[in-house]
């Protein structure tokens, strides 16, 4: 399996999310500068945490028009997987490859620990290493993640069972505490909390494993 | 010519930074205020003659998300 990670300008978790990749796929990914206009030949892309732009006009907004997005959106549309963790989730709906929006936090607070999330839907690539309905624990950071959309959309994405994650307890205000969602055809996936801050026990937990473990295991079985 | 783009959260969608206002104003004593709902302003230099439609589009593509906020164009 052959990944690239995205990096915008503010971009912070990149470098855990290529180790991440590395560790579980065996194969360094290709970093790619947002100002690029093509991607290398890969199976997964991943768009980091971080505060691209710094958060500037709303979270996401500014990297969401950046060159290298039209190609992500080509990529997603051809069924490579798309994997944004916080702010690549800002930046995935932004870009309308995801419903909805990402706000501030319900409480005002930054909110920086492990959170308990429900697993909701084992059927995607994604999340196929996980046991339905489990509680897993990953670290959230954000001041941004507190999911909204209109009760229309709320509604088809849970009964499309889009909604892969929900936080166990009340995180951020996200409607229905949602989590993470995939799009309809379940390759692309947007997450608050942070997997690649998950995968080996030094770091915590290795909850976050699995997600990566899971991809990997998509292109085994092809 | 310049133009003026008001950015406001739709009704119905939680403001908690407006929120946060309102609670300061009260305990500073200002008890009349009742609501605040915070928004954006952003004042755009164009070259002369830009239509409306070119200032609606730059709203819909980038100054406004549509799932959470309303733009109003004032064109000075």
């Amino acid at each position: 399996m052959k990944s690239a990670v995205i990096v915008f300008p503010g971009s912070n978790c990149d470098r855990d999310m290529a180790v991440a990749l590395r560790e579980v796929t065996g194969r360094a990914p290709a970093m790619v500068w947002h100002r690029e206009t093509a991607l290398p030949d890969v199976d997964v892309i991943a768009l980091p945490g971080g505060f691209s732009y710094g958060d500037y006009l709303r979270t996401g907004a500014i990297s969401a028009q950046s060159p290298i997005m039209a190609a992500v959106k080509r990529a997603a549309e051809q069924g490579r997987f798309v994997l944004g963790v916080c702010n690549g989730f800002q930046v995935l709906t932004e870009t309308g490859l995801l419903p909805g929006a990402l706000m501030r936090n319900a409480g005002l607070d930054f909110v920086c620990r492990d959170v308990p999330l429900t697993v909701e839907n084992t059927q995607t690539a994604f999340t196929s290493a996980y046991t339905a309905g489990e509680t897993i624990r990953i670290p959230v950071a954000h001041h941004d993640g507190n999911y909204f959309a209109d009760a229309t959309t709320l509604d088809r994405i849970e009964g499309e069972g889009r909604v892969v994650f929900r936080y166990a307890e009340d995180v951020n205000g996200a409607q229905r505490r949602i989590a993470g969602i995939v799009n309809e055809t379940g390759n692309v996936l947007g997450m608050m909390p942070h997997p690649e801050r998950a995968i080996e026990a030094a770091q915590g937990g290795t909850d976050g494993r699995r997600l990566f473990e899971g991809l990997v295991q998509a292109f085994v079985d092809a | 010519m310049k133009a003026k783009v008001y950015v406001t959260l739709k009704n119905g969608v939680l403001d908690p930074q407006g929120r946060a206002i309102c609670h300061a104003l009260e305990s500073l004593g200002f008890g009349e205020a009742q609501d605040v709902r915070q928004g954006k302003f952003i004042e755009l230099e164009l070259a002369d003659g830009t239509s409306e439609a070119r200032i609606e589009e730059m709203c819909r593509k980038l100054l406004a998300n549509t799932v959470i906020e309303n733009y109003r164009i004032e064109i000075a």
